[in-house]
Parts: C-alpha cells; structure tokens; sequence
C-alpha cells in the first residue's frame, strides 16, 4: 500500500500542468469557470488541440492512436483539466462508441470510424434513451426492419445531449419484437444526414438546450453499419454503459467545484464577514470536503483494480452514485453561497455573450443555472437507483 | 509509486490474525469473558502477542517489526472484525508514548509491553478535558530529587489491568497550554495511587485514576521536562488510525451479519433482500463502507507526514469514520428488527463498539470544527 506519486507520475503531473497552462486558451477556460455554456466550436478546438498533443483517447490503445494511460495517469490528467477549468471532453464518440467497436465492430468499421471520431471529421451522439425507455432501457421500442441491404428505422429516442451538433447517431434497435426485451436489441449506427432524421432541441430547466429528441421516419440504414450480430445490441449497450461510468466518479470536477465554492465564500459577506467563516457554512463545506478526499481514494481503489484500459464493473454503480452526491452537493452549496445574487436569470450572458449588463458578481451568474442542469448527474448514465439495484444483485448478492 | 495491494508481509499477517481470531474467537466467547467479571481475556492477549500483533505496531528500532499507519491498519481493522476487547489500543497508545518519549532508557520496559508481559496504560485525559489533548490540570511539582503528581484521570483505557501508567502532569504553564506538559512511567501499586475500574458500553475496560501527593523520582519523567504533548498529540494520532481501523473491521462484520439476515429472514412469505426499500439501503451502505476504507487508507497514507497535513488527516477520518459507523450501526438494527437488539446476537456489540468509538479520541463534530481549523492554517 502506498499512495505516494511515483517520480515519474509527479513528473508527468507537471508536464499535464505545463501544456495545459501553454495551449488552453484563456477565453476557453474563462467561459469553464464561469459555467457559461459552451458552443459547438468551443469543443471541436478543445477536441483538436488535445488530438494534436495525442491526449484525447486516454483509454485507447496507441495502436489505434490511444495515450494508453493507466488509471493513474487519467485520474492526473483529469484532475489537472478540471483544475485548469479545461472543457470537458464530448465522451461519446471516444469513450463510449469506440470501445464496443474495438471490442464488437468489424475491422472495417474500425478503421472507418476511430480514426474520425479521433480526428474531430464526426461527431457522435447516444441513441439510447427513448420516451418508454428510461431507467428500463431494454424496453426500447425504435423498429428496424431489415429490407435487402439495408435497415429500415422507424421511432423515437429522446434526451440526446448534444444531438444537435452530431452527424451520426448510436442506436439501440429492435429488431425481434417477438423475444425476451433484451434478447431482440441491435446496435446500429446511423448517419444523421440520412433522409427521415429529425432532430428537436428540449428545452431545460435551467434554459439550455443541451438534449434534444431524434426522430427516425423510415430511415434507410446500410446493414454494413449493423455492430456485431444482429439481436445481440443488448451486452454491446451493457458494455458501453459501464465504459460510460469511467471517470464517473467526477473527482476531478469536483475538486474545481470545491476550489471555486471557497473562493466565493471567501469572497461574498455574510453578517460583516466573509462567508467562509460563518461555521455553519464552513462545517457543510468540510464536511463535503472530507467526503470528497475519501472518493478521491475510493476512485482509485475501484479504477486501479480493474484489469488494465479496462472499465471497472459493478463497482463502477458505487463511484456513479457517490460522486454525484457530491458533485450535487458542491453546486447546491455554491448556489447558497451567492445568497440573492443567485436568483437573476441571465441567458445572454449564460450563452457567451460580451458586452451584457450584469446583475449581480460574474461568479454568481450560473451558480442556480448550474444546480439544477447537475440535477441529471443522479438520473443519466442510469439513475443512482438503477445503480443501487444493480449494487443489491451484483455485489451484495440480494 | 501509488498501490492499493497489502504487501506480502501484511497479507500474511492479516491471514494469520483473521483465521486465528475467527478460529478461537467470537461472541459467546467474549461475552462469558465479560459475565464472568475479566476485562479481558488473558490467554488471547498472549496468543496475539505469540502472533506478533503487538510487535506490528513498534518500528524496528523501537523493538517491534512494523509501526507504519498500514500494519496499524491492517491489524486493527482484523481487531475490530471479531470484535476483541483485549487491550491492544492501550499498547499502541501508551506504549508509543514511552517508546517516542524515551527510547533506550526504558528498553526494558518496552520490550516486555512488545511481548505482552506488561501491560501499560495512558493516563492523559481529565475530567474537564473532553476531547483536547492540551487540557491538562494534573500538577506535577518538583521537590528536591522527587516529583509529586496530584489530579484525576479520566477514561483510562485498561487503566486498572495495567502494571504501568504513564501519567502526564502539568510542569508549569496555564490549564490549556500546549508547552509545561510531561509524562511520568508510575507503577499501578504506588503510594497515592487510587484506581476506580469500570466496564465501558461496548465491553472494554476503563479506569478513573486519582493521584494523591503521588512521588516519584524526577527520573520516572520520560523525556525532557514540560516538552511531552507532541508525542502525545502523535501518539493519540496513531490511536485514532487505530480506532478508524477498528471501526472498519466491525462495520464489515456488522454488514456481513446483515446481508445473510436479508438473505434468511422471510416475511410475506418472501426474504426481507427482496424488498427494494431495503436493498436500496443495503447499497448505500455499502458504498459508505468503501468510503470508510478509503478514509483509513488515506490516513494510514499520510500518518508519518508533516504535523498539520497528517493532524487533517486524523480529522477528516475520525468525522467520516464517525458518520459512517452512525448510519451502520443505525441502519444495521433497523434492517435486523428487533432480533438486532438482543444482547445474545453478535451485531449487538460491534453497534456499540462502533458507536462508542465515536467517543473516543474526538466525535464527528470535534473532528469537523477540527478540520476546518486544520484547514485554514
């Protein structure tokens, strides 16, 4: 047991530190800090620049252009980025498609796909969810029917993030509707310029319109873009859902959250002195502070122990869980943090734009906003209690 | 090089200590040990000496063969797995005072506490004093080659089975100062000595010691005159790893005794594990474990560091490890019904031990304010 950093990991800390503090463009990292909402742009230069360093597939192998890094070196890397207020990395297409293609596509879809998702040429979003199918994913109902060459694609998903920036979509399909549920799922990959794609933004409680539902009108999809076999899309969605809670825990994001939430409280006055040493304030601080140095080990253990590049698995449900609890707690504590100054809607200047009338101190502008968008953290990625549940069967044997 | 694997050495103690205390310890053990009126019982004492459970928790140069934070883990989280009440706590504890205070001059005395023939106990805490260490009120004043002690300790961990007490005294300086503190080696059968033992809650042994115009020779004082609190501080560091261990090992147990009952217990006709009200909390309880070992990992990890970073340290664990042991020894009852309660089933004590320790050595709230303090310096 030892949890001292290696020289060469405290060395590869300052190299991550080094670049980041060279190539993150400061108006990038500004609009992070100050939870204003990202454009399309924003994230494509962020994807290129960490492309051009070959840091932004940290799980994929170097023979498909990966870092290979272990759970170390992520958990560094990830720390620096949150740090360093970097964007997050659009996980889809990296995280989540390129490991099932790795383990499930054919070697064509391989080097058809990785290298594009690498090179920024696509952009992927997540076909599961449907308005049927929530936390009960395997009840998907989204049709394809296979008609010579071709599927064809009726049906609806809904809740996919950043659908409106994508040129292609991963779906869950049925394509026996006569099976058990899970027993009739393909994985299919559709092109979003494809004729009887529609794509309509949801509007969010906190304003944005980060997800959105796509609809398939008789969709016309090559079965070459079929991954793996056909009525087996269901251990290929299970595989890409744990791979989707890597890094689940949050621990980088929550430590800049943390950093952040003090910086304001030592900033906003509460009864003639700084917030942070009213002591009821600084006890839940503390107290989700400990909480938080407890994940940070609680991360590793769960990353480190998982065979190497691989994603950990039922363990991974007790991360999900824990750290977005306290990922919830941090934004709801920062939101109490900047007292009245929270309640102001400010839209133009949430979306980016110079110039705006502010009411209120900048760091209070996104401080509810930022709340309730966190409130997804415990429903996406299935809900912590799916997480429970599969706690209560997997490890507890219940 | 960050590692989350138990070397060779300690997995081969944990082995060791596991299948031993599972082998020939348990409850009814235990609780025959407590009706029939023993603090502890002397031959398992002996036996985890033999182990070399108590030579674990010295450094080699201090005589024993390990006294880092994870072979003080690893041997108490096993401790509090089957639940002893033998006095290892107090060996850690007062033996590392007198080993970091005096070194060499008391090999003797260190080497029989290392082998088990002499058990010592810390007589630190006053009745004022709650949970700082710094309160001090007992008076330690010179006369001529002699020193006499006067004052009442308090919550001295088997402070009536032990031969040797190590008693601090004020030198001089105000109640609450850190400097002006010593410690003095005093045998249990001194004149003016009067020891008041008492069972505590969760069945270990705890003394009230009252010092009347006690002399002693001024070189009964270990180390330098007034200069003691920081091996004390150090000392009370390593024992509250200890109890953080300890409340591991029980909370496994406790959750272990848990899952099975969900498994067997039938109610509408079905096992109560069925229930998703209680597999939910099953799961969360869970995760609360893991965060507990991460707690003692992480102060095992940083028990050698700097004063203030290791001091945060202590905090941040001693709160969560206070937090988590409430929602298990809690949760764990509740999940049981009544059956939980009852003296007879082995959860009864690991709940009290789990909750008692909350009181030693700072609860959750001393150890919040405690981190926040820490934190800002």
């Amino acid at each position: 047991m030892d949890l001292n950093y290696s020289p060469e990991e405290q060395a590869f800390r300052v190299e991550v530190r080094q670049w980041l503090s060279d190539t993150l463009p400061r108006d990038l990292s500004e609009k992070v800090r100050l939870g204003k909402r990202l454009t399309k742009e924003d994230s494509v230069l962020w994807h290129q620049l960490l492309n051009a360093r070959g840091w932004l597939a940290p799980n994929w192998p170097k023979s498909h252009g990966g870092a290979e890094w272990n759970a170390v070196q992520r958990q560094i890397f990830e720390e620096e980025a949150c740090l360093a207020h970097a964007p997050r990395v659009v996980p889809f297409g990296l995280s989540m498609l390129a490991p099932v293609l790795m383990a499930f596509g054919s070697e064509e879809q391989c080097q058809r796909f990785l290298p594009r998702i690498l090179s920024g040429e696509d952009w992927w979003c997540q076909g599961y969810s449907e308005p049927g199918a929530g936390s009960d994913l395997a009840a998907v109902k989204t049709r394809a029917v296979r008609d010579g060459d071709s599927y064809v694609v009726n049906g609806q998903k809904t809740w996919t993030t950043l659908g409106q920036y994508a040129n292609w979509i991963f779906c869950l399909v049925r394509t026996d509707p006569d099976v058990k549920k899970q027993e009739g799922i393909s994985f299919l990959l559709i092109d979003m310029n494809t004729p009887g794609v529609t794509v309509r933004p949801i509007v969010l409680i906190d304003g944005g319109a980060e997800v959105n539902e796509v609809f398939f009108d008789n969709v016309r999809v090559p079965a070459e873009n079929l991954v793996g076999d056909e009525n087996k899309g269901w251990t290929y969605a299970k595989y890409l859902l744990t791979h989707e809670r890597t890094n689940i825990a949050g621990v980088g994001f929550s430590t800049a959250a943390l950093e952040t939430l003090k910086d304001v409280a030592g900033k906003v006055q509460a009864g003639g002195k700084p917030l942070a040493q009213n002591p009821l304030f600084a006890a839940r601080v503390a107290q989700v502070e400990i909480d938080l140095m407890a994940m940070a080990t609680t991360n590793l253990r769960v990353v480190s122990a998982a065979a190497k590049g691989q994603a950990p698995g039922a363990e991974s449900s007790m991360l999900k869980v824990k750290g977005t609890v306290i990922r919830q707690e941090l934004t709801a504590l920062l939101r109490r943090a900047v007292g009245p100054d929270a309640m102001a809607f400010q839209p133009d200047y949430l979306e980016g734009g110079d110039n705006v009338d502010m009411m209120g101190p900048e760091h209070a502008a996104s401080a509810a906003p930022s709340y309730f968008n966190m409130r997804k953290l415990s429903i996406f990625g299935g809900s912590n209690e799916v997480q429970r549940t599969i706690i209560t069967k997997a490890i507890l044997g219940l | 090089m960050m590692d989350f694997n138990l070397t060779e050495e300690r997995r081969m103690l944990q082995d060791t200590l596991r299948r031993f205390l599972s082998d020939t310890y348990d409850h009814e053990r235990r609780n025959k040990v407590i009706a029939s009126g023993a603090a502890y019982d002397t031959d398992t004492f002996q036996s985890l000496a033999e182990l070399g459970v108590l030579g674990a928790l010295f450094p080699e140069a201090q005589g024993g063969f390990g006294g880092t934070g994870f072979d003080l883990a690893t041997v108490f989280e096993e401790l509090g797995r089957a639940g002893t009440i033998e006095p290892v706590l107090t060996t850690l504890l007062a033996g590392g005072v007198v080993s970091d205070l005096a070194g060499d001059s008391q090999a003797d005395l260190i080497s029989s506490i290392i082998d088990g023939g002499t058990v010592v106990a810390l007589a630190h805490s006053e009745p004022q004093s709650r949970y700082d260490l710094e309160s001090v009120a007992t008076v330690a004043s010179s006369d001529g080659a002699d020193v006499i002690l006067s004052g009442t300790k308090a919550h001295v961990i088997n402070g009536a089975q032990a031969q040797m007490l190590v008693i601090t005294a004020r030198e001089h300086g105000e109640q609450t100062d850190v400097e002006g503190i010593s410690a003095f080696c005093v045998p249990i059968d001194a004149k003016g000595v009067t020891v008041v033992d008492h069972i505590n809650v969760d069945g270990t042994s705890a003394a009230t010691v009252v010092l009347d115009d006690v002399r002693v020779l001024s070189q009964a004082r270990l180390g330098a005159a007034g200069a003691a609190y920081d091996v004390i501080e150090l000392a009370t560091a390593r024992a509250t790893l200890a109890v953080c261990a300890e409340a591991l090992g029980a909370m496994e147990s406790a959750k272990a005794l848990t899952i099975d009952y969900l498994k067997e217990r039938k109610q509408f006709g079905i096992a109560i594990g069925k229930f998703q009200a209680l597999q939910h909390r099953m799961a969360d309880m869970l995760i609360e474990v893991e965060q507990a070992r991460s707690a003692v990992v992480n102060l095992a990890g940083h028990i050698d560091a700097p004063r203030n970073e290791r001091e945060r340290h202590v905090s941040a664990a001693k709160n969560l490890i206070g937090r988590v042991g409430a929602i298990v020894a809690e949760e764990c009852i509740q999940m049981h019904g009544g059956i939980g309660m009852t003296n007879e089933y082995a959860l009864s004590h690991f709940a009290r031990r789990i909750t008692m320790i909350d009181h030693q050595f700072g609860d959750v709230d001393h150890h919040l304010e405690r981190f926040i303090a820490l934190s800002v310096q």
